[in-house]
């Protein structure tokens, strides 16, 4: 299975068995969040679901791990700000 | 003397006998808060004790937190005046609740009922289903190792020294009164040794020929993803969360406890079972844990969780700590068993200790906490 998923609106490839945060750094991004506090870039961290810094938006559900969520046809991946969850400010 | 345990406890006791100018030395087999310490959530709780010698403890401590507060900064240590909510989930549960709350005002633990639009405008996510519940605004947190590491930090400022990784084996005695500790990098001397390992506290105890019975009882804190400031603003619990504490049970109880962090993350407890020392990981536990989470916070339903920690309680059979000397050796004390309230007892304990030692007058009642009431009881 290749195809493309949307990055923040734009095309990004991948090959059969990639992993988003995989086909993203294949694409030549490196980063997909901007930390709560300081709006720092984060990306890959330790690439093998631990670390939760590589965290982005998946078809609107915040925090899903770019190194484990598989690329699959059609996602709509956006930059994760903040905890993505502003729904839940208090 | 020698405090062995640089759990909050011993830390505690480390930093009131350096006060009163006892000449101090810790010792702890592994690291600053590397037990119990390290595995809660930090709840310095009033909202869940009811009449007698342990709401003495924990309104003293109330106190003395806010003074080492004072003296070592608060902030350093996460210390947070954030207030606790105790809600139900009926009608009748929450009647139960107010009179409980009224009796604890009379004792001096304030508290204000609040019903189910009073309970949203203080959460603003809690689910709408709920009648009511009781506001605690004394009932803090703090961070536990943190916490821990700043009382020694000060403790060792007053002169105490700090020997980690050095495993106590036995008691020095001659006489029937204590001279001095065994460890596996030789021997220690003290004329005042305090048992303060914690859940660990009862094979300690054996070691030094003088058994308490203090056993562990499991808990798990399951951790969420971070959510934004003021999601989740107080310490959330379930009214049963007290039943739950008090249970003589074996088997596996309990109760919701929700509650945000400094960090933004979410802790989710509490789970008790008295399963040994088992640190196996049990997926039904933190199923049921999150589905209680949920039915209390329903939008923490799409909030995924980071990961799950546990740790073992100092189980004791009358669910009292065992503070004070012990009648069997001259010199030996104990400050163990304190179960899931260590780190909010953690001052008042380490008062009482020292107050004892030093032969001032004590700031609570001393009597009930005697670890010879315990003698004969098997644990």
């Amino acid at each position: 299975m290749t195809g493309t998923f949307a990055f923040d609106g734009r095309p990004v490839p991948f090959t059969e068995g990639q992993t988003v945060g995989a086909a993203l750094l294949a694409s030549g991004v490196y980063s997909w969040r901007r930390t709560r506090r300081r709006d720092r870039p984060r990306g890959l961290f330790c690439g093998i679901g631990v670390c939760f810094d590589c965290l982005l938006t998946v078809d609107g559900v915040p925090d899903q791990r770019a190194c484990l969520r598989p690329a699959a046809p059609g996602l709509d991946v956006r930059t994760q700000i903040g905890t993505g969850r502003d729904d839940l400010v208090g | 003397m020698a405090i062995v345990g640089a759990g909050v406890v011993g830390a505690a006791c480390a930093y009131f006998a350096t006060a009163a100018g006892l000449d101090v030395t810790v010792l702890d087999r592994r690291a600053v808060a590397a037990g119990t310490t390290g595995a809660g959530e930090g709840n310095l709780l009033l909202s869940d004790k009811e009449a007698g010698p342990e709401l003495d403890l924990a309104l003293r401590s109330s106190r003395l937190w806010s003074e080492i507060g004072e003296d070592l900064g608060g902030a350093t240590f996460e210390l947070e005046r954030k207030g606790g909510v105790v809600v139900a989930s009926t009608p009748d549960g929450l009647a139960a609740l107010v009179e409980f709350a009224a009796e604890q005002r009379t004792l001096g633990v304030e508290s204000q009922p609040v019903d189910a639009t009073g309970l949203r405008r203080l959460e603003p996510w809690i689910s709408p289903e709920l009648p009511g519940g009781v506001l605690y605004p004394g009932d803090m947190q703090v961070q536990p190792a943190l916490a821990a590491a700043r009382l020694l930090e000060r403790a060792r400022r007053r002169g105490a020294r700090l020997e980690l990784g050095v495993e106590v084996t036995g008691l020095r005695t001659h006489g029937g009164t204590v001279t001095g500790v065994e460890t596996d990098g030789g021997t220690v001397a003290a004329d005042v040794v305090v048992n303060a390992a914690g859940t660990w506290g009862g094979e300690l105890s054996a070691r030094f020929g003088a058994p308490v019975p203090i056993l562990p009882r499991r808990g798990f804190i399951l951790v969420t993803a971070p959510l934004p400031e003021g999601a989740i603003r107080h310490k959330v619990y379930s009214a049963d969360y007290v039943a739950n504490v008090a249970s003589d049970n074996e088997g596996l109880e309990s109760s919701c406890v929700v509650e945000g962090t400094r960090a933004g993350t979410v802790l989710i407890g509490a789970s008790r079972e008295r399963v040994g020392f088992d640190r196996t990981v049990s997926v039904p536990i933190v199923r049921r844990l999150a589905g209680h989470a949920v039915t209390l916070f329903p939008a923490l339903a799409s909030v995924d969780l980071l990961r799950v920690y546990g740790g073992f309680r100092p189980y004791c059979p009358d669910h009292l700590p065992a503070i004070g000397f012990d009648g069997r050796i001259g010199g030996l004390l104990h400050a163990c068993g304190h179960e899931g309230a260590g780190i909010g007892l953690a001052p008042a304990t380490g008062e009482l200790v020292t107050q004892l030692i030093t032969g001032a007058p004590t700031s609570v009642d001393a009597a009930a906490f005697s670890p010879d009431r315990l003698l004969g009881v098997a644990a």
